[in-house]
């Protein structure tokens, strides 16, 4: 133990700037051990800035590329984002370039990437995903992401910890999604105030890899600069054997945060309470238990993006739909994380239960949720969606009503065409 | 903490300031709510598009009128977590391009501040942004942690900017900032430079 006690955000920042101990406050300059970006804000947006600049990437060892937000391209403009962006990663020989198959955050762990004790950026909001598996990770815009990777390195305001503690267990039919729409509702999207949230407890510890995942993923919808789970075994076997990284690479015991380091805050929820949540347009910070919503009636249910679209997330759909069919007038659509994550969930038979529900299968891509291509909502829409964030006019039309929740009871929802709460279906 | 509110926008409406005739009248205020959001800002279908198509529609969902209104040297005033949401940077370099001079919030989304200080667009923090009205005119001194609000005859504290940051926006952002660096470097290490690409 050191001398200072240090949380876990603490120690992967002092090792990246190469000291023993960071104060929560001070403005260090780590190096950086991986950057990842997509086709948005990836190659269209850097080689402009790098052409001016006369500079290079750092080190193309630890640049990831992965096209997620332009697919399907569906018009000249989408197909020639998509072609800059091939075209970069052929001309630069980059072999960290992932296309059509599926989204950053998802594809980056799968692809065995990550590591616990990284220090990493990404060009998109939701990159503290990463800190799921133990890594400092978190999201910049194209010029900063410019700046990280001439450089190799980025400055950061060392943060407070704000741990979330989590007891009890999860009931039949609630998930991480409900954990974070409870927190966007009782936090705000602000209440991290751009500081390291940390979750624990024992219905964390319970918790798989990609429901992590969400958590951490959504620690931006509360104001996170990153979100992170101490790793354990959990992280070790999944990267392991879902990732095939090297067991000698992964250290699970040096990244614990020390147990008497002073914290930010520490809040507890319990999880075996805790209720289905939903969130009404347009903010996630509009949660409440599912029970608020009666019976208000969609016409489109989504499961889709790196939030709510994993294999575990299409898997808790299955639980529900499993030997149902999806009410008539609704539509289901899924738009599964990754390829990785659909070819499994085909092998399995979970795809097959979510198809003959009757559920439309969308590219493994950003799909609606990003709202920059070809799924877009019209005006008057009702549309319950297991997606991270339902603001104004983001999916679609300003006119269109974005409801968030779980897959479950997106799953839930697509069966009877209103607002159900799951546990009424699995019971 | 409070259930957060959706991000709403006030018309600035056509009122004169009282001080239009004077030698330094600041700009002109345009005030968004709280949770102001990067779709509103850089909406999602446009952003295939080059930035001047982007500001086009910049702030269309909560106030059409913005994007064809707004003024070289105009001010937008928000309340809570200005700018939060996407990592998308043209959200700030939209107000950038429409000629917006500063930022000023009660508090903004990290991610959003450090995008727009790294395009060279002064973001303050005032804890009394609310006192400062739509149709105003204000002029925002970031070194100083000023806000002149000439319509009122009132000053307003924000908070410092950090000095790293504010080396950036005297550069003019980031990238004018690493051309400077790169440049020094240049001199001092020339083996230090990768060539052009």
């Amino acid at each position: 133990m050191t001398a200072q006690p240090q949380t876990l955000a603490q120690k992967i920042l002092a090792r990246a700037c190469g000291r023993t101990t960071v104060q929560p406050g001070e403005i260090i300059v780590g190096r950086l051990d991986l950057a990842m970006t997509h086709d948005s804000s990836g190659p269209r947006r850097l080689q402009p800035m790098l052409e001016r600049l006369g500079a290079k990437i750092w080190d193309l060892s630890k640049f990831v590329v992965i096209t997620d937000h332009y697919l399907p391209a569906n018009d000249d403009d989408s197909r020639q984002i998509i072609r800059i962006t091939r075209d970069w990663a052929r001309e630069h020989g980059l072999k960290n370039f992932h296309d059509e198959q599926g989204i950053c955050h998802v594809v980056l762990p799968e692809k065995g990437y990550l590591r616990p004790g990284m220090f990493a950026v990404g060009g998109d909001s939701h990159s503290p995903t990463g800190g799921a598996f133990g890594a400092y990770m978190f999201g910049v815009g194209a010029t900063e992401m410019l700046g990280a990777v001439v450089t190799g390195e980025i400055w950061v305001k060392v943060p407070q910890t704000l741990l979330i503690e989590w007891s009890g267990s999860l009931g039949r039919g609630v998930s991480a999604k409900d954990m974070m729409l409870h927190l966007c509702r009782t936090l705000g999207l602000d209440g991290a105030d751009y500081q390291a949230v940390q979750y624990t407890g024992s219905a964390i510890s319970a918790l798989s890899m990609q429901e992590r995942m969400t958590l951490c993923n959504m620690a931006t919808e509360i104001g996170a600069q990153t979100g992170l789970v101490a790793p354990d075994a959990t992280t070790r076997d999944w990267l392991q054997q879902v990732a095939g990284v090297d067991p000698a690479s992964i250290d699970i015991t040096q990244w614990q945060g020390d147990a008497d380091a002073p914290l930010g805050a520490h809040q507890r929820f319990d999880a075996s309470s805790l209720a289905p949540q939903v969130a009404a347009p347009h903010s996630p910070a509009n949660a409440g238990p599912i029970g608020d919503h009666g019976h208000q009636r969609i016409q489109v249910a989504y499961l889709g993006a790196c939030t709510g679209a994993k294999l575990d997330d299409l898997r808790m759909a299955a639980s529900v739909l499993r030997g149902r069919r999806i009410a008539s007038g609704v539509r289901l659509m899924v738009g599964a994380a990754s390829l990785h994550d659909q070819q499994q969930a085909e092998r399995e038979g979970t795809l097959g239960v979510l198809q003959q529900a009757g559920a439309e299968l969308l590219p493994n891509a950003c799909g609606a949720c990003a709202g920059y291509g070809a799924y877009r909502f019209n005006a008057d829409t009702v549309v319950i969606s297991s997606t991270a964030r339902n603001f104004k006019g983001r999916m679609g039309s300003a006119d269109a009503r974005v409801f968030l929740g779980s897959p479950y009871t997106v799953a839930a929802s697509a069966v009877t065409g209103h607002i159900t709460d799951p546990r009424e279906l699995l019971a | 903490m409070s259930k957060d509110s959706n991000p709403s926008t006030q018309a600035p409406g056509s009122i004169e300031p009282a001080d239009a005739t004077s030698a330094t009248p600041g700009g002109r205020v345009w005030r968004c709510g709280d949770n102001l959001d990067t779709d509103a800002l850089a909406p999602g279908q446009y952003m295939k598009y080059g930035i001047e198509e982007i500001a086009r529609h910049c702030l269309e969902s909560l106030q059409p009128e913005f994007a064809s209104q707004v003024r070289a040297g105009d001010v937008v005033v928000a309340g809570r977590n200005c700018g939060t949401g996407s990592s998308r940077e043209q959200a700030p370099q939209a107000l950038k391009h429409l000629g917006v001079a500063a930022l000023v919030a009660k508090s903004f989304a990290g991610l959003f501040y450090r995008n727009a200080i790294n395009l060279g667009l002064p973001a303050v923090v005032c804890a009394e942004a609310d006192r400062i009205q739509a149709g105003d005119r204000i002029r925002v001194d970031a070194r100083a942690g000023l806000i002149h609000n000439h319509t009122r005859g009132e000053q307003l504290r924000c908070e410092a900017i950090p000095a790293h940051l504010l080396q950036l926006l005297d550069d003019g952002g980031l990238l004018p900032h690493l051309e400077r660096r790169l440049a020094g470097r240049t001199n001092n290490h020339p083996a230090a430079v990768s060539s052009h690409e």
